[in-house]
């Protein structure tokens, strides 16, 4: 048996290898956990790694059950919930849980042969931009680590940047897949509002929250996606994408020259306040793929200035509600009831178990939700979605809305986590697919100085697999995919 | 001074018909399992999990509405309640409400009771659909005494329908009438079994002569909300009469010293800061869906009432306590087609059979006759093979126990005593041994039932009592008109 070092490559690439050869699938799952060890005490990518042992012996016996993943590991964002492995979404409240089941989307994984290697640290509840708020401390950026990752799903991002691991599932309420990815130089999906189930993703905002994924390439996405598609009888919000046979076409462009030819259009007022070297690279991006046949065309629609607002109001009610239930005694931190009046133990165990950036949203968002305040905020913001939604889905009509992924470099640690407003303000491109429910990715447009620089994609809802195959085009023309970071 | 109460109805209906809970696969009939045990990650509010809406349980949200003649919202809309307390694993409720953006099932409608002054018209405010919070229980009976409370989430997401009135109720009686007649509807349409533990619970909300409005959470029986309500009417005029002002709060019906008292909850705005449940989108109910269900609608107990009088000649009375139940009425309608004389098994129904079920509890689910078995009983009662006696002395066995009436009376000869000479024989001794009795009843010829009654003891009820007053005159010389019989 020759050795072959398949750490830096893509899904689509390993499968190729190991598929049948499980000595090969050992090899290589000895070398990523080589390199958890090496890395992982600086990157701190994970809140929760899987012993080898286990892993290596559940990935032998999918290959040699011949199933089609054939025991390719995947991480996992500490919010979606694995059964028997704990999932603590990065918070204190839930530090001790342990699921009794597994998130639609892990399961599916499983079925396919897929092996969770690990859960991925995050921004606690996924409140954060840059994996700080996270109760186990924050991860760092592998092209530079005085830099945070971004986030929430920053963890993942590391992972997969670090070759600690080939894909992660992540989870995008607002960019959380997409702000990573493109502070990593990996590839990030959202997908569809519905079109990946949210039964054990645990709810931040549940109208904006969606799985992605973030992968090395774009072939990888389409890869994985085949496998975790479907509607889920378990998530009345799901919905059915077919995807089969998408994953060749994806996987064959590659080969080809002849790319879609598709429209680019850039809003003018998702450009304003853009750093300049970041505007540089997104433009000589969007140049190269002019030059190779899209046409391009920039437009005005001033109702994006009330995008952000909009996002955090419905973001912050939302949460407030969903967040209402921890505390409870059956789960995660608990405390000594005895002679406590129920409303002092509920407010006692919060206090405890949730972070500073939690508390703050929790109770704007009771105030939004708030009698009066709700038709005044809440209603307010439902609109500007509404009015969002008809303003920008003639655009997706006709072509693909393209923008910076980050207006902002990644910030040092400690940097952004300290102004609330700065932090909210690096969300401004990313929150818009998720208020009009459409799918988008983050592809790498090209590096400032050693940090690399991502190019966000916005296709319509349901034109996830177009969408796919422009950034499968774009990684090709710009020329930047699977890139490594020196650590 | 003239004391009107002003009385209005929060009616939580537990759909225990359903098969399974509201937002979950689990079975809605929680009874029978050991505590916490009929749960799963969605009843539980486990993080991650996600509600699906039970479509059973809209459908029959729907025929009720449609029964009540309530407008029905184009969409089904679900919102969400919150609140923080251990019987409510996510920290909100998951139900319905009227407000921008949100809109219960249906709205209006109303329900034609007997008020205490004629008929009367109770308007109906609002129809919801929502799910049951967790059982809590004390183990000492009393939060107070108690140093700890035990939490049974088989409960948890059970559905309930809520019917809210417009307060045009006056007095506990008319309210008994409302929620007997609403009870009835639900028992018809297949959306509850009344007699179920914990099938409804009943908020009042009660205001004297235009005073502040208290309201009485929580009841459990209909008994105990007339009672409650007389007492605070009584509470209210007293306070009102003295001179005093009645506060506005919440207090709770205390069924064992039999008053109502403040509850011990802090007294702050409630602030449930509803809104619609990102998780379920508001799903539409067309007009098509709507016309599809009034199709498929049961008969409703009114119309079958109406239908017994005109096809069975019964008066108002019997056709209505017939229909006080589904099964009531299915076992008469059953019934009637093997015997039939209908106004004979109504009669047996309501007086005898309704009797052993009220006097074991008033649940239906213990019957374990079948209409053969009362038609059987009935026929050997017209032919005479059985004494009234008989028939009333073995009822409770075939109601209870489910036993053939024919084998019962065959088994232990209990066929009546034709024989005129045993009857005659038997007839004298009890002449001979109570010449007391006899000197009474020449006197007062009403003294003869006495007479009688010994001869049936000692055929052991199996002579006809008629039969037997009839030769006891013959013998003693009185004459039959004078009998009272």
């Amino acid at each position: 048996m020759r050795s072959v070092n398949l750490i830096n490559r893509p899904i689509h690439e390993v499968l190729e290898y190991i598929r049948g050869s499980p000595e090969l699938l050992i090899e290589y799952l000895y070398r990523l956990y080589e390199r958890i060890e090496r890395y992982e005490k600086i990157l701190r990518g994970f809140i929760t790694i899987r012993p080898s042992e286990e892993v290596i012996r559940e990935a032998v016996e999918a290959n040699r059950e011949g199933k089609a993943l054939a025991g390719i590991p995947i991480a996992v964002k500490d919010n979606i919930s694995t059964a028997g492995l704990r999932t603590t979404c990065g918070s204190a409240i839930l530090k001790d849980y342990i699921p009794p089941y597994d998130a639609t989307v892990v399961e599916r994984l499983k079925r396919a042969g897929s092996v969770v290697i690990g859960k991925t640290n995050m921004d606690e509840f996924a409140m954060g931009s840059t994996t700080e708020t996270s109760f186990f401390g924050p991860s760092r950026n592998p092209w530079d680590l005085s830099r945070v990752p971004g986030g929430s799903s920053g963890g993942s991002a590391v992972a997969v940047s670090a070759y600690l691991s080939p894909a992660s599932l992540g989870s995008d309420t607002g960019g959380s897949v997409r702000n990573p990815a493109a502070y990593t130089a990996t590839f990030g999906y959202k997908p569809t509002y519905g079109v990946l189930s949210r039964y054990g993703l645990i709810a931040y905002a549940s109208s904006l929250d969606q799985i992605g994924l973030i992968t090395r390439d774009s072939v990888d996405a389409a890869l994985l996606l085949e496998y975790i598609v479907g509607e889920d009888p378990m998530d009345p919000t799901s919905l059915d994408l077919k995807v089969s046979g998408f994953y060749r076409i994806a996987l064959n462009m590659g080969e080809k020259t002849d790319f879609p030819n598709a429209s680019l259009i850039a809003i003018k007022e998702m450009w304003e306040g853009v750093e300049e070297d970041i505007y540089k690279v997104v433009m000589s991006a969007i140049d190269k793929l002019v030059s190779s046949g899209f046409s391009y065309d920039e437009v005005s629609v001033p109702e994006i200035r009330y995008a952000l607002p909009a996002y955090y109001v419905l973001a912050f009610a939302e949460a407030s509600s969903n967040l209402a239930r921890y505390g409870i005694p059956i789960y995660g931190l608990k405390e000594d009831p005895m002679n406590l009046p129920w409303d002092e133990y509920y407010s006692k165990v919060r206090s405890m178990g949730f972070g500073r950036e939690v508390k703050r949203r929790i109770m704007l968002g009771s105030y939004i939700l708030s009698a009066g305040y709700y038709e005044q905020y809440y209603l307010k913001a439902l609109k500007v979605r509404r009015v969002l939604r008809d303003k920008l889905l003639p655009f997706l009509r006709r072509g693909y809305i393209v923008s910076p992924t980050m207006p902002v470099k990644p910030p040092r640690l400690g940097e952004a986590i300290e102004d609330p407003i700065k932090l909210y303000a690096m969300d401004i491109e990313t929150v818009v697919p998720n208020l009009i429910g459409s799918p988008a990715i983050s592809v790498v447009a090209g590096f400032t100085g050693s940090l690399p620089v991502g190019l966000q994609i916005i296709g319509p809802p349901m034109g996830d697999k177009d969408l796919i195959l422009i950034g499968r085009a774009a990684e090709i023309i710009v020329g930047y995919y699977n890139m490594s970071p020196q650590i | 001074m003239k004391l009107k109460a002003v009385i209005g109805l929060e009616i939580h209906i537990q759909v225990n018909r359903a098969k399974s809970k509201m937002f979950c696969g689990c079975p809605a009939n929680y009874r029978d399992a050991p505590p916490n045990t009929n749960i799963c990650p969605v009843c539980l509010g486990l993080p991650g999990s996600l509600p699906v809406p039970n479509k059973e349980v809209i459908r029959k949200a729907v025929m009720l509405s449609l029964a009540l003649g309530s407008r029905l919202n184009n969409h089904v809309v679900f919102v969400r309640k919150h609140y923080f307390y251990p019987d409510l694993p996510k920290g909100y409720q998951i139900s319905q409400h009227r407000g921008p953006g949100m809109a219960p099932i249906a709205v209006g409608g109303s329900l034609e009771i007997e008020g205490d002054l004629g008929a009367k018209i109770v308007r109906i405010r609002r129809i919801g659909v929502e799910e049951d919070p967790a059982k809590i229980t004390y183990p000492y009976g009393d939060p107070v005494k108690s140093p700890y409370s035990l939490i049974d989430y088989n409960r948890s997401g059970v559905p309930l329908i809520e019917v809210v009135t417009e307060p045009d109720l006056s007095s506990g009686k008319e309210a008994r009438s409302f929620v007997e007649k609403l009870l009835t509807l639900v028992d018809h349409l297949g959306i509850c079994d009344p007699d179920l533990e914990g099938a409804f619970r009943v908020d009042v909300n009660i205001s004297i002569n235009g005073g502040e409005r208290v309201e009485i959470k929580n009841i459990g029986s209909i008994r105990d909300m007339e009672k409650a309500i007389n007492y605070e009417v009584i509470r209210q005029s007293a306070l009102l009469m003295g001179g005093g002002v009645v506060k506005r709060e919440t207090r709770h019906w205390d069924p064992i010293k039999g008053v109502t008292i403040v509850s011990r909850h802090k007294e702050f705005e409630e602030e449930y800061r509803y809104f619609p449940d990102p998780d379920l989108p508001a799903t539409p109910l067309s007009k098509e869906m709507i016309e599809e269900i009034r199709i498929s609608m049961p008969e409703l107990p009114w119309h079958r009432a109406e239908r017994y009088v005109k096809s069975y000649g019964l008066s108002q009375y019997t056709a209505k306590v017939l229909v006080s139940r589904k099964v009531l009425s299915e076992f008469f309608e059953e019934t009637i087609k093997i015997y039939s004389d209908a106004s004979k098994v109504a009669d047996l129904l309501i007086n005898d059979f309704l009797g052993i079920v009220n006097s074991r509890g008033r649940s239906f689910n213990i019957v374990k006759a079948r209409p053969q078995h009362i038609a059987k009983l009935l026929t050997m009662l017209d032919r005479g093979i059985i004494s009234i006696k008989i028939a009333k002395m073995i009822l409770e066995r075939v109601v209870i126990n489910g036993e053939d009436p024919e084998e019962i009376v065959m088994r232990e000869g209990l066929i009546v005593i034709s024989d005129e000479a045993e009857l005659e024989a038997l007839a004298e001794r009890v002449i001979r041994e109570n010449p007391k009795a006899v000197e009474d009843a020449k006197k007062n010829p009403k003294a003869i039932n006495y007479l009688v009654g010994q001869v049936m003891k000692l055929t052991g009820g199996k002579a006809d009592p008629q039969k037997i007053s009839y030769i006891i005159r013959k013998k003693l010389g009185i004459s039959a008109n004078s009998s009272l019989q």
